[in-house]
């Protein structure tokens, strides 16, 4: 069953933050070459999921596994730099490994980004900030692209051009990317398979699958009922004890 | 050459300037301050320590040093409310210090060399003491430079990128107490944290990069060691705060003439 393809691992982990349980029992795994979407209303622990696979926080419990020599690249959901640190966009894409000038002008490129390598990161707009992240992510050539919420703060057009930068990245690189997103269309057209999260994993598989699973339309309805359908949300359903119960077929189990 | 004391006091203010610089500008980049304060106010119970145990003040002022940021260090990830914590700390340390200074019966200390600094006392062998110490935190700095700064960015990043951020606030907090232990005699406990925070202070307008900001930091720091020594001679003024107030100085220039270069 085990791949060798598998980048990450994790078996039944289980995160506690500051007395507050935000990931319990939490399964997966990601491929060479996948696209994965996290989905989940705010506080979900979308963000402490990805934390957990890079390192960032530790688990109480459980296990994380990767791949030997994994390189990950990383983009995290906000990134507040000091005023007093003076920082151009070329010193920041050097940071921690220093590259030639033409790999950095790729990667901006490729990041869509281009022309903003002697500005100061601090004057930056907030897309063109997003970009510069990306183009970061991208340079060390990733076998993993971690990236949360990478389209904060973009325009629509941005947006759409921003996801078929990653898509190209993907397609160039064959990185698989894993990343949290709140735009289900998106979502539901770009990946491969979707884990919807709610402190827990509700259901997860392809998208279509997750589209149709009653956990999935509990959280975000299928409409303009949405919104109401989250406070009717069931926060104690119960996942454990399906000792018969495979994820490997994309199926979602149903409370 | 080295029987001139002022040439012993430039090359002792010289080191110290030049390997507080870049330690300096993480100082400001992490917003650490107050950490720094409570680490060199330490260092004064370090020096009633060895005293009264008569070892090296150096030793001394370093070990007690080192003890106070690994536990500043190791709470600051806990949860508690920083800025009290670390004033609580670093005053009471320096208030304990007081107060056992004054139980060494027998052994006249002169305290006021040891709170403001007396870098007109240097003699051949701090010199010797304060170069090792310099020399030690600036290969650490530039060893670890890279590392550093990405914690320093964001420590999600750092972790990313197979770096610990944990260790580097270790090479940090290590830099730290051994500037202190050797910057001590020089500028005294109560203006370390001045020497390590104007400089780089300063150097802000002036840098476009974190490299160009250590530069700048060190030579300001250089020049206003010189600078500082020169005007306390010429003025008869105590030399530790004379250095300081030329720091200062030089940071109001570049932060005016900075609004008016643009850049
Ligand atoms: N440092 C922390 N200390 C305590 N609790 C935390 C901490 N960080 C996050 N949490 C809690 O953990 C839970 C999960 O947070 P997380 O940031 O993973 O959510 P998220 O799904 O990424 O949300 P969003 O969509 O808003 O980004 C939340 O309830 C949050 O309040
Ligand atoms: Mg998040």
């Amino acid at each position: 069953m085990q791949s060798p393809m598998r980048l990450v691992t994790l078996e039944n982990l289980t995160v506690r933050l500051g007395g507050h349980t935000a990931l319990s029992e939490v399964d997966f795994h990601i491929d060479k070459g996948e696209i994965v979407t996290v989905v989940g209303p705010n506080g979900s622990g979308k963000t402490t999921l990805l934390k957990a696979i890079i390192g960032a926080v530790k688990p109480r419990s459980g296990t994380l596994k990767h791949a030997d020599g994994l390189r990950i690249g990383y983009v995290p959901q906000r990134l507040a730099i000091d005023t007093t640190l003076p920082l151009t966009v070329r010193r920041f894409l050097c940071l921690p490994h220093r590259h030639a000038e033409p790999t950095l002008q790729e990667a901006l490129k490729n990041a869509g980004a281009d022309g903003l390598i002697e500005r100061q990161m601090t004057a930056l707009s907030g897309g063109q900030f997003q970009r510069v992240l990306l183009a970061r992510a991208i340079l060390e050539k990733p076998d993993l692209l971690i990236l949360d919420e990478p389209t904060t703060g973009l325009d629509q057009p941005g947006s759409a051009a921003l996801y078929r930068q990653i898509e190209k990245v993907r397609r160039d690189l064959g990185s698989a990317v894993l990343m949290v997103s709140h735009e289900l269309h998106v979502v539901m057209s770009a990946s491969d398979r979707v884990i919807c999260l709610n402190g827990h994993v509700c259901c997860h598989g392809a998208p279509e699958i997750v589209a149709d699973a009653p956990e999935y339309r509990a959280l975000f309805g299928s409409g303009t009922q949405g919104a109401l359908a989250l406070y009717r949300h069931d926060h104690d359903h119960h996942h454990h004890g399906h000792p018969a119960h495979s994820h490997e077929h994309g199926d979602c189990d149903h409370a | 050459m080295l029987d001139d004391f002022m040439i012993r006091a430039t090359l002792a203010g010289f080191g110290v300037a030049i390997a507080a610089a870049p330690l300096g500008c993480f100082v400001v980049w992490r917003r650490m301050a107050y950490f720094g304060d409570a680490t060199a106010h330490a260092a004064i119970l370090g020096v009633a320590l060895s005293l009264a145990l008569s070892t090296s003040v150096f030793a001394g002022a370093l070990a007690v040093a080192l003890a106070m940021a690994l536990t500043v260090s190791t709470l600051s990830g806990r949860g508690f409310a920083m800025d009290t914590l670390l004033g609580v700390l670093a005053h009471s340390a320096l208030a304990f210090g007081l107060v056992s200074v004054s139980f060494l019966q027998g052994i006249r200390l002169d305290l006021d060399a040891y709170l403001f600094g007396d870098i007109l006392a240097v003699n051949k062998s701090d010199l010797a003491v304060i170069w090792s110490g310099a020399a030690l935190v600036l290969l650490l700095t530039l060893w670890r430079w890279s590392p550093l700064l990405t914690a320093t960015l964001n420590p999600d990043l750092a972790h990313a990128s197979g770096i610990d951020p944990k260790r580097e606030q270790l090479v940090l907090t290590l830099g730290l107490a051994i500037v202190v232990a050797v910057a001590i005699k020089i500028v005294g406990a109560l203006l370390i944290v001045a020497l390590l925070i104007i400089p780089a202070a300063a150097a802000r307008p002036l840098a476009r990069t974190p490299e160009q900001m250590a530069f700048s930091a060190a030579v300001i720091g250089a020049a206003a060691a010189v600078g500082g020594l020169r005007l306390s001679f010429l003025f008869d003024t105590p030399s530790g705060p004379t250095i300081v107030c030329t720091a200062s100085v030089l940071f109001a220039i570049t932060a005016v003439s900075s609004r008016f270069i643009p850049r």
